[in-house]
């Protein structure tokens, strides 16, 4: 593991710096669904089709998904080979749930008429959330890569960093989740 | 003191550990921090359905996901834990990235 001149991991180093990148890019995203938001002028809008209750239950599972990648990540450090089997497992699957619970919305709304080009929420919507889902689907298809390490034997305190990397982008992932669930789905009643 | 030294830097460029890292927090902390999230979670929707609460909701789902965000950083993501250049490299465009979400809501009158 090579380190920079200030003691960090060049992986460490260079996943924060992307953080801060992505932290522009969701900005710029939900600054688009605020400006135009209310702005539709053909239904169906948010209040029609928003499933708050659903969207709830898959909030849960990825933030609980943070909780298991912790603890994964912990389990590596300490040398757990079963542990960071389980737990890397776990948060991969709670992550699958929660792209099928957006696949599940994504075709309701579809059916409800809601297309990517119907009106201004459509748009900016599924932009939004889109990106979101498929930085989770990048983050499962890596944490599923990490877990066959693991099955492998390949994946000790040695290398812990590798886990510490893909844990950051998982949790930075949830955080986002987090600033959506707020500003898509429960500011939809102010 | 070199700043080099100053830096916590070998000869050669390579530092020996972790020079501003602190240990991580427990398993049992972060099974605390869950707890209290899926609790805030649970409020932040409370909150949606109050009428009552209706005026002042976005300023409450503001703090209340704010508080969310923050223990996941500080805890799951270690920065309380790390050292200066990191939380740097973070803050700095979050705190342009919030700057232009709040200016947003403020701006279209969804404050109050």
């Amino acid at each position: 593991m090579e380190r920079t001149n200030t003691g960090v991991p060049n992986e460490k180093m260079l996943m924060w710096a992307f953080i801060g990148s992505e932290c522009m890019l969701f900005a710029s995203l939900i600054a688009t669904y605020l400006t135009y938001r209310g702005r539709s002028l053909v239904g169906p809008y948010p209040e029609d089709l928003l499933n708050i209750p659903f969207i709830t239950v898959t909030t849960f599972v990825l933030l609980m998904s943070s909780l298991t990648m912790v603890l994964a990540l912990s389990a590596v450090q300490r040398g757990d080979a079963r542990g960071s089997r389980v737990f890397l497992l776990l948060t991969a699957v709670l992550g699958i749930i929660f792209v099928g619970g957006q696949a599940i919305e994504f075709s309701h709304f579809a059916g409800e008429g809601l297309g990517l080009s119907r009106n201004l929420f459509s748009s900016t919507f599924f932009l939004t959330t889109g990106f979101h889902g498929a930085h989770v689907t990048v983050g499962v298809i890596w944490l599923l890569s990490l877990w066959v390490l693991t099955m492998r034997g390949r994946l000790g305190p040695e290398s812990s960093v590798k886990v510490e990397v893909a844990g950051l982008y998982w949790h930075f992932v949830d955080v986002v989740w987090i600033v959506l669930f707020t500003v898509i789905y429960l500011m939809s009643g102010s | 003191m070199t700043s080099e030294k100053a830096l916590g830097i070998e000869s050669g460029g390579v530092v020996a550990a972790h020079a501003h890292e602190e240990p991580h927090a427990s398993n049992r902390t972060y099974v605390v921090i869950a707890l209290v999230l899926g609790v805030l979670t649970a409020l932040e929707v409370m909150v949606f359905y109050v009428e009552a609460l209706a005026p002042v909701l976005v300023p409450i789902l503001i703090l209340l996901s704010g508080t969310k965000f923050a223990l996941v950083v500080a805890f799951y993501m270690h920065l309380k834990f790390d050292g200066n250049v990191l939380r740097g490299l973070f803050l700095g465009p979050l705190f342009i990235a919030v700057a232009i979400i709040v200016a947003l809501i403020a701006l279209y009158g969804y404050l109050l």
